[in-house]
């Protein structure tokens, strides 16, 4: 019911917009559908600019701020933060989009990086030939956990990916051909690219690709998004025996949306390797993913921008206040409850409007 | 692989996995009656079996003075400490379940919002309980005084029954049976299966929801604590992040058994208990937590509502 009450209200999107109640996150979807192309194009340059630019923050005193202390700054925007959001946005289609529960997700980090390891460490292919090699391999793993679980709703997915993210790092601690519980050491970096180098002082050129990936996984969202494989994902998630009812082959987009996922987390996993040059089971724990899940749902668990600022927060944050680094994980799970209890849609909601239309038109089914 | 200790150990394997088992029962009925009232998986469930092994440590050593070197108590007196404890485990367990569900699921749940958010505040409670802890115990082991000196009870054929071993599996077996009991027959019981079967309804008959929710919280509380207890008198040993592992195992059973069903709980319980035993000594212990997860994926699959579940499947999300 849902799907069709949001699809009539898009009809009436605008004067919905007018109505109080409306969240900052609407504010802007309204500014920027008020701006002509070129507005648009040039906001676009200008913020990516900004980003871009990110690493260079903390050279000046008015931003020194942003600085991190004991980590290098430099540093922590590629891992966590970069990472972060990257896989957050993966994790997102997953959860936010087509409303799966994936308590697994670091599985696919992990054999991303496990693939990186393994393929550095036997052939002589350099990083950017085994990414597409690592997301292949996630995407893989992908199928082979979703098509037997995907069947399973809600709760038993969310034990099933947990128990799949557990047996990837138990299998990795327990294997001695990939190195067991030392890993993979001396990975190597990936080669000069356009100017660029990469090594362990050369930080910006990382957190460059990794943010030339975030923009490509935006793109590639906000197509989806608005084409059939974004409304199947949105119809399971609304309701999955309506989806069944209208025709939606939910199994099969429920694939499609765990091997994006899955390869995004695998493309981050190849990237993280060769920046750490070194994988270890121990980096592959549940906290990892608990950690990402959190990112989307602090953020506003469906809406990118959302995704992106609870990345960049929940991965910030810790790092920023290193100083009290005993106590930083309490003040996490601490800022979690209370951000959680406070806004329970996260920081930055999905369209606001879209619920209105749902919640009108369950007004009007009473 | 060697299969040929599955004949030559039956009878250690069998009890020992009986022990284990049991007290998975115990840690599940946390699990499962939270879930069966709320829908929700609590997150903080481990966290709270861990106060609970805090709670045995903290009143064997602080508030009865007893040390390691303590020579083992006898006779009434060893009974009297061991049910006192057993209370204070259960106690400080219960109170922090209750609080659990305070902080992290009562103004979400008045709210109405999505499951996610609830999920997210319950980990979020998980985190700061256990870095708490850490924080407190500078992330160190800490060791309990043995009150019990483990001499053996009795042999049964080939195998001695070791005295802990022998109170684990006779006190959860207890324990559990109070439980089922409980909610079974007493009243609140009642409410509590009428709110699992339907909120709404239940709510049109005049159940408190609060109230029963507090007291689900409470008794899996209760039962957490009694498991932790147990276990510290088999292992002595307790860390900041001990219910990790035994929350995710106990989580499985409750799975198994189909979430949500008392009894189911129990046979979920004892067939992990066994089964890892079994399939740890014949793969090897360090495989133990992939048997597991294989089993439950196998079961989902084929029995999607558990081994003896209900047909909860359909009625959820």
């Amino acid at each position: 019911m849902d799907y069709l009450a949001k699809l009539s209200s898009r009809v009436g999107s605008n004067s919905m917009a007018n109505l109080k109640n409306i969240n900052l996150r609407d504010k802007g979807a309204n500014l920027w559908e008020s701006w002509g192309r070129p507005k648009r194009t040039a906001f676009v340059v200008i913020l990516i600019a900004l980003v871009g630019l990110l690493p260079y923050g903390g050279d000046f005193s008015f931003t020194s701020i942003l600085n991190t202390p004991i980590s290098s700054y430099q540093a922590v925007l590629v891992y966590p933060v970069g990472m972060f959001v990257l896989m957050a946005l993966g994790l997102n289609i997953v959860v936010g989009k087509s409303g799966l529960l994936d308590l697994g997700y670091v599985a696919f980090f992990a054999i991303g990086g496990y693939t990186a390891g393994l393929l550095s460490e036997h052939t002589h292919l350099n990083t950017w030939e085994i990414l597409p090699i690592g997301m292949a391999a996630a995407m893989f793993a992908g199928v082979l956990l979703g098509l037997p679980t995907l069947r399973l709703r809600g709760d038993y997915l969310a034990i099933v990916t947990l128990g799949f993210g557990e047996i990837v790092r138990i299998v990795a601690l327990n294997t001695q051909s990939i190195g067991a519980s030392t890993g993979i050491a001396s990975i190597r970096t990936p080669p000069k690219t356009f100017g660029l180098q990469f090594d362990i002082m050369h930080s910006n050129s990382y957190f460059w690709v990794v943010l030339a990936m975030i923009l490509l996984v935006i793109w590639m969202i906000r197509r989806f998004t608005v084409r059939r494989p974004g409304r199947a994902w949105e119809a399971i998630r609304q309701d999955e025996d309506v989806a069944i009812l209208m025709g939606v082959p939910i199994l099969r987009y429920k694939v499609w949306s765990f091997c994006i996922g899955a390869a995004i987390g695998g493309a981050a996993g190849v990237i993280f390797a060769s920046k750490t040059q070194y994988v270890a089971p121990n980096m592959f724990t549940f906290n990892v993913s608990v950690l990402i899940l959190s990112c989307v749902v602090f953020g506003g668990m469906g809406n990118m921008w959302g995704v992106i600022l609870g990345g960049v927060i929940l991965a910030y944050l810790p790092e920023r206040i290193r100083f009290i680094s005993n106590a930083r994980q309490l003040v996490f799970g601490i800022t979690l409850v209370v951000i959680m209890n406070l806004r329970p849609d996260g920081l930055l909601p999905r369209k606001k409007r879209e619920k209105l239309g749902a919640a009108k038109k369950a007004g009007e089914n009473v | 692989m060697n299969f040929s200790v599955v004949t030559s150990q039956f009878w250690p394997l069998l009890i020992n996995g009986l022990a284990v088992g049991l007290i998975y029962v115990l840690i599940s009925l946390g699990y499962t009656m939270v879930y069966g009232v709320l829908r929700l998986i609590n997150f903080a469930n481990s966290e709270i079996f861990m106060v609970g092994t805090f709670a045995t440590v903290i009143v064997t050593r602080d508030v009865f003075h007893y040390t390691s070197a303590h020579d083992a108590l006898h006779g009434w007196k060893l009974i009297a400490s061991l049910l006192l404890l057993l209370i204070a485990s259960m106690l400080f367990s219960g109170v922090t379940a209750v609080l659990v569900e305070l902080v992290a699921y009562r103004r979400l749940r008045s709210k109405g919002t999505n499951r996610l958010a609830s999920l997210i505040s319950a980990i979020g409670t998980s985190i700061m309980i256990s870095e708490g802890v850490r924080i407190l115990t500078k992330s160190a082991p800490v060791p309990t005084p043995r009150l019990l000196s483990k001499f053996n009870l009795f042999t049964i054929g080939s195998v001695a029954i070791r005295i802990d071993t022998f109170m684990v599996i006779i006190a959860a077996a207890l324990i559990f049976f109070l439980v089922d009991r409980f909610v079974t027959k007493t009243l609140l019981g009642k409410a509590i299966r009428a709110v699992s079967m339907s909120e709404e309804t239940s709510k049109l008959m005049g159940i408190n929801l609060n109230r029963v929710i507090s007291a689900t919280f409470l008794i899996g509380g209760l039962v957490t604590g009694a498991a932790a207890f147990l276990y510290m008198q088999v292992y002595e040993n307790t860390v900041f992040n001990i219910g990790f592992n035994l929350g995710l195992a106990a989580f499985t059973a409750a799975v198994l058994g189909g979430i949500g069903n008392i009894r189911g709980a129990f046979y979920g319980g004892l067939t992990l208990g066994l089964f890892e035993q079994f399939a740890s000594a014949v793969i090897g212990g360090q495989w133990k937590a992939v048997t597991v997860f294989t089993v439950l994926v196998l079961v989902l699959l084929f029995r999607p509502n558990g081994l003896f579940g209900e047909a909860i499947q359909q009625s959820r999300v």
